[in-house]
């Protein structure tokens, strides 16, 4: 690779550095600013909405970044990648704004300089992860995803949980990336090369090792559903979700997920396809992808729905929750074509609302009650109307009924798989919305339905915190009646794809 | 005199990663899991290797394998970092008895 291309390749990754200029600034500020640390909080939001800023320049770009004499390179950058980075930016301009009031993270305030730095890390490998076409490129910018998030299950060190959690995300992760760098060291030795197209165009030729390429297929979606929490890939979800402070299982629940969403896609459509027909995508005999994704859909969906039922802590049930939702994801990604992955962006720009909005509400009653257990939630629907009645708006979102936005969501996933005439799996989601519905409605009949023990506990929502509330509840009801614009944007953004 | 070929070098690899998931499995000792999860890495980077000398690939897989190494530098760092956090929390490292989340 000549120097010349590389000097090319820079305006292609505005926002990337921007995003590592920031943290630069950050860890330099933390070490300058003694006293007052809040300044931390703007900095960090000035950050996002620089790169924001430039990621919006990108919806109208469709090119290679990185190529050695103008082959296709590491990095594609198109408006697909552009829509996912967007989400990863508002996603995280909502956990900043949650980092302010958060109790958790302004009772470790010596540490919110590390806190910034470790999520503007974060921030950078879900970017890299979203443009990568080179299977190195992936495996270095997962390790720079979840380095950082290790560090940040586990931030505030002194609870007991939150050690518990960082160590167990770590276990789980070592051995998920271990195994999915085998994979990839297999596609090298058959393909050659590690640049996605590539190898598409050496896997095309008849007498590759159909085993072979199997095994290392399975290999590499081991790592990819370890980080969108597919099953049987979930086990850590659960714990760490529970141990890690609140903003962080926010951020993970919805920023993470979505990375390791386009990465699938990425790896599938690029690497494995043959041809698009009518928008359906005809993949190379060697994997049978759509039986693997359509089998772990249902596990992945129905194991997250029933596990959830039980569950007694609210973040703990959020993150089955979220478990489940992947599930359904996964559903339309199985359909393998252009109208799964357009129902796949719609209902990521949905579910970011109105899971940021479930935890956030969350988050404000547990800083108050100091628990997030669901005996301890009984009557505080009346103590503050307001956040019981958004909760209720974000809950019966998740539940997927109009005529709320997660409605929409789900409808243009099932519309996809009839499309497809894939029946069974849309009764199975049908079925499985069902069995969500209970454990979301009996927190509303927590809230609203039981008294409270004990004096009447008294919670107030400051008035910056009912704006970013509002910033939640809205875009939750609006994206239920009107839609369109959502569904045209989605269209636009894959309309030309980079492959 | 055995002429050493690509084969001889998979099958290795094969047999660390076999031993690295065999470690992380049985061990108890957080430090011990972590060294599986080092085995991992390093079969992997067996692989690389030996695919470019004997594929003719070039030295790209030489290359991926100075990055997996400094990888999984940085790696170990940040789980020993991890793990002497857990041991002045829960005074042990045994990751049986770390389960406060469990119900």
């Amino acid at each position: 690779m000549e120097l010349k291309y590389l000097f090319n390749s820079l305006p292609y990754i505005k926002p990337e550095l921007i995003l590592a200029a920031s943290l630069v600034i950050i860890v330099v500020a933390d070490l300058i600013i003694t006293k007052k640390k809040e300044l931390l909080h703007y900095i960090a939001l000035a950050g996002i909405i620089a790169a924001g800023y430039f990621v919006l320049e990108q919806f109208s770009m469709n090119a290679f970044a990185f190529s050695s004499s103008g082959n296709k390179g590491m990095l594609t950058v198109d408006s697909m990648g552009a829509f996912f980075k967007g989400l990863v930016l508002t996603a995280s301009f909502f956990v900043f704004l949650f980092s302010f009031s958060s109790n958790e993270i302004n009772e470790s305030r010596s540490k919110l300089g590390e806190y910034y730095a470790l999520l503007f890390g974060m921030i950078l490998g879900m970017f890299f992860m979203i443009s990568a076409s080179d299977l190195i490129l992936v495996y270095v910018s997962m390790e720079l995803v979840s380095l950082s998030s290790y560090v940040l299950a586990g931030i505030t060190k002194q609870s007991l949980r939150n050690s518990e959690a960082s160590l167990k995300y770590l276990i789980y992760g070592a051995v998920s990336s271990g195994i999915m760098l085998f994979g990839i060291s297999l596609i090298f030795g058959i393909t050659g090369s590690t640049n996605l197209y590539e190898i598409n165009y050496i896997l095309r030729s008849p007498e590759t090792n159909r085993v072979i390429l199997l095994l290392a297929g399975l290999l590499v979606f081991t790592g990819i559903g370890y980080k969108i929490s597919a099953a049987p890939f979930h086990f850590w979800t659960p714990d760490v979700y529970e141990g890690a402070p609140i903003t962080i299982t926010a951020f993970l629940s919805v920023a993470s997920k979505s990375a390791g969403f386009v990465l699938l896609i990425r790896f599938i459509k690029v690497a494995f396809i043959q041809n698009s027909l009518n928008g359906y995508w005809q993949l190379l005999p060697a994997v049978d992808w759509k039986t693997i994704l359509l089998v772990l859909s249902i596990l992945t969906m129905t194991l997250g729905n029933f596990a959830a039922l039980w569950q007694d802590n609210l973040k703990r049930m959020l993150a089955y929750s979220s478990i489940a939702h992947a599930g359904y994801m996964l559903a339309a990604m199985a359909v393998l074509s252009n109208q799964g992955l357009i129902a796949i962006l719609i209902y990521f720009a949905i579910y970011l609302f109105m899971n940021l909005g479930a935890f956030f509400v969350v988050m404000l009653i547990s800083n108050k009650i100091g628990s997030e257990e669901i005996d301890n939630f009984d009557g505080l629907g009346y103590a503050s109307p307001f956040l019981g009645v958004s909760f209720a708006i974000f809950l019966v979102s998740l539940t997927g009924l109009p005529p709320t936005a997660g409605f929409i969501g789900k409808l243009y996933i099932f519309i996809a798989l009839v499309d497809a005439k894939m029946f069974l799996l849309s009764v199975i989601m049908v079925l499985n919305s069902v069995v969500s519905l209970y454990y979301y409605m009996r927190v509303l009949k927590h809230l609203f339905l039981r008294k409270a023990e004990g004096a009447p506990i008294e919670l107030k929502v400051s008035f910056p915190n009912a704006v970013v509330l509002l910033m939640l509840v809205i875009p939750v009801l609006v994206l239920g009646l009107y839609f369109t614009p959502l569904v045209e944007f989605a269209k636009n953004s894959i309309s030309v794809l980079g492959f | 005199m055995l002429n050493v070929g690509l084969n001889h070098f998979l099958v290795i690899s094969a047999v660390l990663f076999s031993f690295g998931i065999f470690g992380i499995v049985t061990r108890k000792n957080a430090v011990m899991v972590l060294m599986g999860v080092e085995l991992m890495l390093n079969s992997a980077n067996i692989n690389f290797v030996a695919f470019a000398k004997f594929g003719a690939f070039g030295n790209q897989g030489q290359l991926i394998a100075l990055f997996v190494v400094v990888l999984a530098a940085a790696e170990a760092a940040i789980a020993l970092a991890i793990v002497l956090n857990i041991y002045k929390t829960f005074n042990s490292i045994n990751v049986d008895e770390i389960d406060s989340l469990k119900e």
